[in-house]
C-alpha cells in the first residue's frame, strides 16, 4: 500500500502532515502560512488560512497538470479575396471559440490564476479528426455551424483551423490563494469551514472534487468546477439553507452534513453525479440524549460522526446513500474538540483536554464505529532534534504523577510547564512558602495602587452594623445580559477547554496561540501576524492540535501504524509519561468507569424500574441546637432547636422543611421555612458570632432574613453546606454552574452564582430578582466578570486577578457540595482603615479629648462608629491581620509628616497641612488583615500560618505589577456578554 | 464534565433486579408467587429482604417457618456479603433478573452465619468498618466520630440514604494532606474458584518511590493468578460493582470510590465468560 498523509494544524496554525509509513509529523512545506482549518484529500488540500482567505495545496507527482487552451480562427471565402477575414455581418468572430458564440482572440487568452504558467506558445492544430490536415490545418464547411471536413470542396464557405497552446499548474507542494468571492464594495463575509469531497460519487469522472464551504454569515458555498486538472475550480456559487450554517462535512461519496446554528444538522439529499450540488436539504435533530446542540459533524461514505456542545462523540446509525439522514444517535466514548472520517471510514479526533490527536482503532466495514480511541503519540520532526532536552519532560511527567496522585483532587491540564504548573497550588500539597508571601507583596502593590480605587475601598471596609445582614444584593444591581450569539461567536461553535488553553504559553506567542484557535474567525488584523515562525518548538513541548483531516489518509483496517509509539530520540520512557500528562479528568481508567457505570445502570435497571424498591424512602430529619436573632424586639440571641425535614415527593423530587423551635413567654412555638423558597444563604461572620443568613422573597422585602448562629465554626459550616445542599436539590440546581450563569459578589466579597431561567428572552416569565436563587461559590473577590459562554474572571481586593476553573462548592462547602476537582487555595488581601481623630485646646495643643458632641477619638472614616486599635477586628474569622497598625500617608488630600490631616471641625475637609483656623485632625491607621487564604478546611490539613483558610474554585494568575487587572493572555474578553456585578457598596 | 461525585452516586443507587422463588420442597398452603425487587447494591441481604419474607410467610403455615434463607444455583448466599459482590461473584454472566431461592428449612450451618437480626447486621457493618478504619487510619478516624456518627452511617445504609450515610462516611474517606493516601487500602478479593474465602492482605496504595499503586499492581502482588499472562488471553475479569476498572486505575482513587459502604473494596475474580 503506498503512504498516505494525514493533515494537522497545531494550535499556533502550523500544518502538519504524518505519514502512514511515518512516525514523524513533518511540517507543511509551505510553511509560510497559518492555517485555521484544512480538509484533505489523497491529491490536494483545501485549506483556510489565518488571514481568512482560501488556500489549495497540490501535491506534487510526476504527472503535471495540464490544460488545453483553444482558439479558433475563421474565414469566410469571397470571390474576391478568397479565404479571408470578411465575414457577413450575421458571421461569427474571427478568432472563437468551439461554438463561435464567444470572441476569442489568442492574445485574449489569459492565465487563469499567477498558479498557471504556459506550457509553449500558440500552434495551429494540424490534426482534425485523428488525421493530418493539409494546408496549415484548415477545415471546411458550408456555412457556419456545420460539419467541417478536411477537403476544401467546390461549396465550401467557411473554413476555420484550431489553435491550441497549453498551460501548467506550477504551485505544486505549495498554497495557492483562491481569489476571494468578496465583492470589494461589500462587506466581506470571510469562509469559516470548508471541506472536500465527492471524489467517489458514482461514475464521475476521475479527479473530480466537491469543495463546500460556510462563509462566518452562515451561508453555504460550493465551488465550481474543482477536479484534478483544474484544482483551483472556478467560482463560488450560494447553496441555499434553510438556517444559518457554521460547519459541513462532504464525503468523499454522496454524503453532505452541515451543522447548523441552532444545533440541528442539515442533510443535502439529491447529490449525484449530474447533479453534485444535490437538490434539497432535511434536518436531523441533535442527539435527545443530549441537551446540547451539535457543533460539529464529519461524513465518510456511509458514517457520520458528530460532537455536541458538550464535546461528546456521537455516532449516527443507519447513514447510507438511500438514507443520508441515518436513523439515530449513539452515545460514543470521549470528549473531543472535533472529529474527521478519512478514507475508508476511518475517523480521528482531537481531544478536548489534551489536544491530541487521536485515531479510532477497530473501524472496519463490519464495525464502522471502531473500538477504542488512540492517541497518535508521533513526535514532530522538529522535535527530533532537541531530544537531548527531554529531561525536562520527564520532570514534567513526574509533576504530573504526583498531580494523578492527589486523587480526584487534580486538574492539571495537559500542561508541561512544570513551573508554571508548581505554582498552582496542588490542593493536597502544604501551600508553600511563597504564597504565604504573596498576601504581602500583593499588599504593598495595594497600597501603591490607585488613590482613587482604594478611596472607594475605604469606605467599605469599616466593619459596621449595617453590614452585616446585607446579603448579596441580587437586586437591580446586576446588569443581567442573556446569552446572546454575536457574529463573532455565530462562527465558533466549539467552545474552548480555556482553562488548558489560556493559561498555557501566554508568553511564547500570544499572538500565535491566538492564531491557531480554529474558532478565531474574527475579523481582526490576524494577517499581521508574524509569519514563519522559525525556531523549532522545544523537545518539552507536547503538540496542541487544532484540526485534523483524513481525507487524504488511507488506513487499511489492519495496517499497522508507528504512530502510538514514541520512536527513537526520546526514552521509552517518555512515553508513558507523555500518557499520564493527561489530566486526571480525562484519564482513560476514570473514563472508562464512568462508562461502565453508565452501562453497568442501564444494563441492570433499564427493563426493571417497574420492580418494587427493596428500601423505601422516608423522612430524614437532622436536628440540632442553634440561636436565633429574634425577630421581636429586643432583638437578642436566643436558643433555639432545629430540624431540617427532608423527605422524598412522589415524582422523586426532594424537599426540605426548616423548622426552628423556640420558647417566648414559656411558651413553645416554631417557624419554618421551605428551603424551595430560600432565595439565597449567606454566612455573615463579622462578629464573633458564626452565624448565616437565610432570605426568601419575603424575607427580602421585610429586610429581615432568619439569622441562624452555632457554636462553632465547623458546625455553622456543617448546617451551611446542609441547607444549602437542601436548596439547590430541591430546585434541582448541581453541579457546576452553566455558562449563562448570573455571578455577584457580597459586599464581603463571597461569591454567588445564580442560575438564569432558560428562556432569559421570554419577557413574560421574567422572574422577579428577590425570586432569584443564588448559591454560594468558594472564593473571595472584589469584582466578578462573566461572559455568556461559562469563562469567569474576578479581581482579589488584593488586585489578583483570577480564573474560574469549573468547579463549584468550595469554601465551607466540602463533602458532597463541592467538586472534587477544579478546587484551589485562594488568598486575598485588604486593608482596613481607623481614623484618629484629635481637637486642638489651648492647654495641652491636639490631643484626644474632644468635646463632648464629637466623634470618636478613634473611628472609622464617618466618624460614627468607634474603631479603636485594639477593638476593630479582622472582618470576619477567616481573616487575619498579617501585619500591624501603621500611619497611612497616602490618604487623599496628603498629610503632614506624622500622617495627620487638619480640618477647620468635623466633618469638613481636610488637608495635609495645619493651618491657623484647623482645630481638628485626623490621621489614617491601616492594617491589612488577609492573610486569608481560601485552602482546604479539612481537617486533616493543617492552615497555613494560622489562618483561617477558605477555598474555591479560582487558581491565581500572577498579579500584575501595576496592581491593575492584567490584559488577559489572548482574546478572551473581546467577544460575548457581560454581566458586570460590582460588589454593593453602603 | 462527570464529576467523581457521580461515581459515588452511581455505585450508591447501584441496584440488581431479582426475582425470589420459593424453594420447591417447602411446604405451602397455596402456591406461591414469584416476588420482583430491585436490591441495593451496597446493602445486605437480610437487611432488605423483609418484604421477601413477608410475601412467602403468608402462604406458608407458621410451623414450617424457621430462618429465612437464600440460595442461588445451589450455593447459600451469606447475608454477610453486600449483595453486589454476591451477584458479581456468581451471577454477574447469567440473564436478569437475578433467580434466589428463598428457604425456610434446613439452614446450611456450616456455609452461613444466622442472622437472628438486624442488629446482627449492624454489629456486622460496623465491625468492617472499624476494620477498614484500623487499616486505613489506625482507627483514628472512626474513634473519634461520636456513637450518633456511627448511628448515622448504620442508618444511612439501612434506609438508603446516600447524603445521610456520605455526610458521615467522607470522613472515613480523607487522609493527612502529607501523605498520598490512606496507610493500607482495605481491600478483599473473592474467587469462587478456591477454598479461601477471600484474600486479604495489608497493601500500600503509594510505592516506596512515591509512584501510586494501581489495581494492577496489586493483585500482581496478591493475587497474580487473577492477572493474564503477559501475551496470553484474558481469564478472568476483575469486578468492582459490576464493572471492571481498567487495571491502571490508581488504588487508593478506587478505594475513596468504588468501596462498598463498609469501606473495603470487595473484589470478584470471575472465569471470562466464553460466549
Amino acid at each position: 500500500m503506498p503512504s498516505s498523509v494525514l493533515w494537522a494544524v497545531d494550535l499556533f496554525g502550523k500544518v502538519y502532515t504524518l505519514s502512514t509509513a511515518g512516525q514523524y509529523w513533518e511540517l507543511c512545506k509551505d510553511s509560510q502560512l497559518e492555517f485555521k482549518r484544512v480538509s484533505a484529500t489523497t491529491q490536494c488540500c483545501w485549506g483556510i488560512a489565518c488571514d481568512n482567505q482560501v488556500y489549495v495545496y497540490v501535491c506534487a507527482s510526476d504527472v503535471p497538470i495540464r490544460r488545453r487552451e483553444e482558439a479558433y480562427e475563421n474565414q469566410r471565402w469571397n470571390p474576391v479575396g478568397g479565404f479571408c477575414e470578411k465575414f457577413l455581418p450575421s458571421d461569427r468572430w474571427q478568432w472563437s471559440d468551439v461554438s463561435g458564440l464567444q470572441h476569442r482572440p489568442l492574445d485574449g487568452v489569459a492565465l487563469p490564476s499567477r498558479h498557471w504558467e504556459w506550457e509553449s506558445d500558440w500552434y495551429v492544430d494540424e490534426n482534425f479528426g485523428g488525421e493530418p490536415t493539409e494546408k496549415g490545418g484548415w477545415t471546411y464547411a458550408i456555412d457556419f455551424p456545420a460539419t467541417y471536413t478536411r477537403d476544401k470542396k467546390w461549396n465550401s464557405c467557411v473554413r476555420r483551423r484550431r489553435w491550441i497552446r497549453y498551460r501548467r499548474y506550477r504551485s505544486r507542494d505549495a498554497w495557492a490563494k483562491i481569489p476571494s468571492k468578496d465583492d470589494p464594495e461589500q462587506l466581506p463575509d470571510p469562509f469559516n469551514d470548508l471541506s472536500v469531497g465527492g471524489w467517489d460519487i458514482t461514475d464521475e469522472p476521475v479527479g473530480r472534487l466537491s469543495v463546500w464551504a460556510v462563509s462566518l454569515q452562515g451561508k453555504v458555498w460550493y465551488r465550481e468546477d474543482v477536479s484534478h486538472p483544474n484544482p483551483e475550480g472556478s467560482s463560488w456559487s450560494l447553496v441555499d439553507t434553510p438556517g444559518e450554517a457554521v460547519q459541513i462535512s462532504c464525503g468523499p461519496h454522496d454524503l453532505l452534513w452541515v451543522t447548523l446554528w441552532e444545533g440541528q444538522a442539515l442533510v443535502r439529499e439529491g447529490i449525484n453525479r449530474n447533479n453534485p450540488k444535490g437538490s434539497s436539504w432535511s434536518i436531523v435533530e441533535p442527539p435527545a440524549a443530549s441537551e446540547n446542540g451539535i457543533v460539529h459533524v464529519s461524513v465518510g461514505v456511509s458514517v457520520v460522526w458528530a460532537i455536541t456542545k458538550d464535546r461528546k462523540v456521537w455516532f449516527r446509525r443507519g447513514v447510507n446513500s438511500h438514507n443520508p439522514c441515518g436513523t439515530s444517535w449513539i452515545e460514543m466514548v470521549g470528549d473531543m474538540m472535533m472529529v474527521n472520517v478519512g478514507l475508508n471510514d476511518q475517523v480521528w479526533g482531537i481531544g478536548c483536554e489534551d489536544r491530541a490527536v487521536y485515531f479510532r482503532q477497530g473501524v472496519t466495514q463490519s464495525e464502522l464505529s471502531g473500538k477504542t480511541w488512540k492517541a497518535i503519540v508521533a513526535s514532530r520532526e522538529s522535535d527530533r532534534s532537541h531530544s537531548g532536552s527531554s529531561s525536562s519532560l520527564l520532570s514534567a511527567g513526574c509533576f504530573f504523577g504526583d498531580e494523578v496522585r492527589g486523587s480526584g483532587e487534580s486538574c492539571a491540564p495537559s500542561d508541561t510547564d512544570a513551573s508554571l504548573e508548581a505554582d498552582r497550588l496542588g490542593p493536597d500539597q502544604p501551600v508553600p512558602a511563597e504564597s504565604v508571601d504573596s498576601p504581602r507583596n500583593s499588599r504593598d502593590s495595594s497600597a501603591s495602587g490607585p488613590g482613587t480605587g482604594r478611596t472607594t475601598e475605604r469606605a467599605v471596609e469599616v466593619p459596621g452594623p449595617a453590614t452585616q445582614t446585607s446579603g448579596p444584593e441580587p437586586g437591580p444591581a446586576t446588569q443581567t445580559s442573556g446569552p446572546e450569539p454575536c457574529p463573532g461567536l455565530a462562527s465558533s461553535p466549539a467552545e474552548l477547554p480555556w482553562t488548558n488553553i489560556d493559561l498555557k504559553e501566554p508568553k511564547r506567542a500570544p499572538g500565535h496561540s491566538a492564531a491557531g484557535f480554529p474558532e478565531t474567525t474574527g475579523l481582526s488584523s490576524l494577517g499581521l501576524l508574524p509569519l514563519g515562525l522559525e525556531e523549532p518548538y522545544g523537545a518539552d513541548d507536547h503538540p496542541l492540535w487544532a484540526w485534523v483531516s483524513g481525507g487524504g489518509c488511507a488506513v487499511e483496517a489492519h495496517a499497522v501504524l508507528k504512530w502510538f509509539t514514541v520512536q527513537s530520540g526520546l526514552s521509552p520512557s517518555v512515553q508513558t509519561h507523555s500518557l499520564s500528562i493527561m489530566p486526571a479528568q480525562t484519564a482513560a481508567w476514570r473514563k472508562q468507569i464512568f462508562q461502565q457505570l453508565t452501562e453497568r445502570t442501564k444494563r441492570e435497571l433499564e427493563h426493571f424500574r417497574h420492580y418494587e424498591q427493596a428500601v423505601e424512602q422516608s423522612v430524614w430529619v437532622k436536628t440540632g441546637a442553634l440561636q436565633w436573632w429574634c425577630d421581636w424586639k429586643p432583638h437578642k440571641w436566643v436558643d433555639v432547636r432545629v430540624a431540617l425535614e427532608q423527605f422524598t415527593g412522589l415524582d422523586g423530587a426532594r424537599d426540605s422543611i426548616l423548622f426552628i423551635y423556640y420558647v417566648v413567654h414559656e411558651e413553645k412555638k416554631y417557624l419554618h421555612v421551605f428551603l424551595n423558597e430560600v432565595t439565597v444563604l449567606v454566612p455573615v461572620l463579622n462578629e464573633t458570632k458564626h452565624s448565616f443568613a437565610l432570605y426568601t422573597p419575603e424575607r427580602t422585602r421585610q429586610r429581615w432574613p432568619v439569622r441562624l448562629a452555632a457554636a462553632t465554626e465547623q458546625d455553622m459550616n456543617d448546617w451551611l453546606a446542609l441547607l444549602n445542599l437542601s436548596c439547590c436539590e430541591s430546585r434541582r440546581v448541581h453541579g457546576r454552574p452553566s455558562p449563562q450563569a448570573i455571578w455577584s459578589i457580597t459586599c464581603k466579597g463571597d461569591i454567588f452564582v445564580s442560575e438564569p431561567s432558560p428562556d432569559l428572552e421570554a419577557s413574560e416569565h421574567r422572574l422577579p430578582c428577590d425570586q432569584m436563587f443564588w448559591r454560594q461559590v468558594g472564593g473571595h473577590l472584589r469584582v466578578v466578570e462573566a461572559n455568556s459562554r461559562g469563562v469567569v474572571w474576578g479581581i482579589g481586593y488584593d488586585h489578583t486577578a483570577w480564573v474560574y476553573t469549573g468547579g463549584y462548592g468550595g469554601g465551607c462547602f466540602q463533602g458532597l457540595a463541592s467538586s472534587t476537582s477544579n478546587i484551589y487555595t485562594q488568598s486575598d488581601v485588604k486593608c482596613v482603615y481607623i481614623y484618629e481623630n484629635q481637637r486642638w485646646n489651648p492647654v495641652t495643643g491636639y490631643s484626644s479629648r474632644g468635646l463632648p458632641t464629637d466623634r470618636y477619638m478613634w473611628s472609622d472614616a464617618s466618624g460614627l462608629h468607634e474603631c479603636t486599635k485594639a477593638g476593630t477586628k479582622p472582618p470576619s474569622l477567616q481573616w487575619t491581620w498579617v501585619s500591624d497598625w501603621s500611619v497611612d500617608f497616602s490618604v487623599p488630600g496628603g498629610t503632614d509628616q506624622e500622617g495627620w490631616q487638619y480640618a477647620s471641625d468635623f466633618p469638613a475637609s481636610y488637608h495635609g497641612y495645619k493651618t491657623m483656623k484647623d482645630f481638628v485632625r485626623r490621621r489614617c491607621w491601616a492594617r491589612a488583615p488577609p492573610g486569608c487564604t481560601w485552602a482546604r478546611t479539612s481537617p486533616s490539613l493543617p492552615s497555613p500560618s494560622g489562618a483561617a483558610t477558605r477555598c474555591g474554585p479560582w487558581p491565581g494568575m500572577a498579579p500584575p505589577s501595576t496592581g491593575a487587572l492584567c490584559p488577559p493572555p489572548n482574546r478572551l474578553g473581546t467577544a460575548g456578554t457581560t454581566s458586570r456585578l460590582l460588589p454593593s457598596r453602603d | 464534565m462527570t464529576d467523581d461525585k457521580d461515581v459515588l452516586r452511581d455505585v450508591w443507587f447501584g441496584r440488581i433486579p431479582t426475582c425470589f422463588t420459593l424453594y420447591q420442597d417447602e411446604i405451602t398452603e397455596r402456591e406461591a408467587e414469584p416476588y420482583y425487587l430491585l436490591l441495593p447494591r451496597v446493602s445486605y441481604l437480610t437487611l432488605v429482604t423483609d418484604k421477601v419474607k413477608k410475601h412467602f410467610q403468608k402462604v406458608m403455615r407458621q410451623e414450617d417457618i424457621s430462618e429465612i434463607w437464600f440460595e442461588y444455583e445451589g450455593t447459600p448466599l451469606k447475608w454477610h456479603y453486600p449483595i453486589g459482590l454476591l451477584f458479581d461473584l456468581l451471577a454477574s454472566s447469567s440473564a436478569l433478573p437475578w433467580n434466589i431461592i428463598v428457604h425456610f428449612k434446613s439452614f446450611p450451618e456450616k456455609d452461613l452465619l444466622h442472622c437472628p437480626s438486624k442488629d446482627a447486621i449492624e454489629a456486622h457493618f460496623m465491625s468492617c468498618v472499624k476494620e477498614a478504619d484500623a487499616l486505613k487510619h489506625k482507627s483514628q478516624v472512626i474513634n473519634e466520630m461520636q456513637k450518633k456518627d456511627h448511628k448515622q452511617l448504620w442508618m444511612g445504609l439501612q434506609n438508603d440514604r446516600f447524603d445521610q450515610f456520605w455526610a458521615i462516611n467522607r470522613k472515613l474517606m480523607e487522609y493527612p494532606a502529607e501523605e498520598n493516601g490512606f496507610r493500607y487500602i482495605p481491600f478483599r478479593i473473592y474467587q469462587t474458584t478456591t477454598e479461601r474465602p477471600f484474600i486479604q492482605k495489608l497493601f500500600r496504595p503509594v510505592a516506596a518511590d512515591g509512584q501510586l499503586h494501581t489495581l494492577g499492581d496489586l493483585l500482581k502482588e496478591v493475587c497474580p493468578s487473577a492477572l493474564a499472562p503477559e501475551d496470553g488471553e484474558k481469564k478472568n475479569q476483575v469486578m468492582i460493582h459490576g464493572i471492571e476498572p481498567m487495571l491502571e486505575t490508581p488504588l487508593q482513587w478506587l478505594s475513596e470510590h468504588l468501596s462498598y459502604p463498609d469501606n473495603f473494596l470487595h473484589i470478584s475474580i470471575i472465569p471470562q465468560p466464553t460466549d
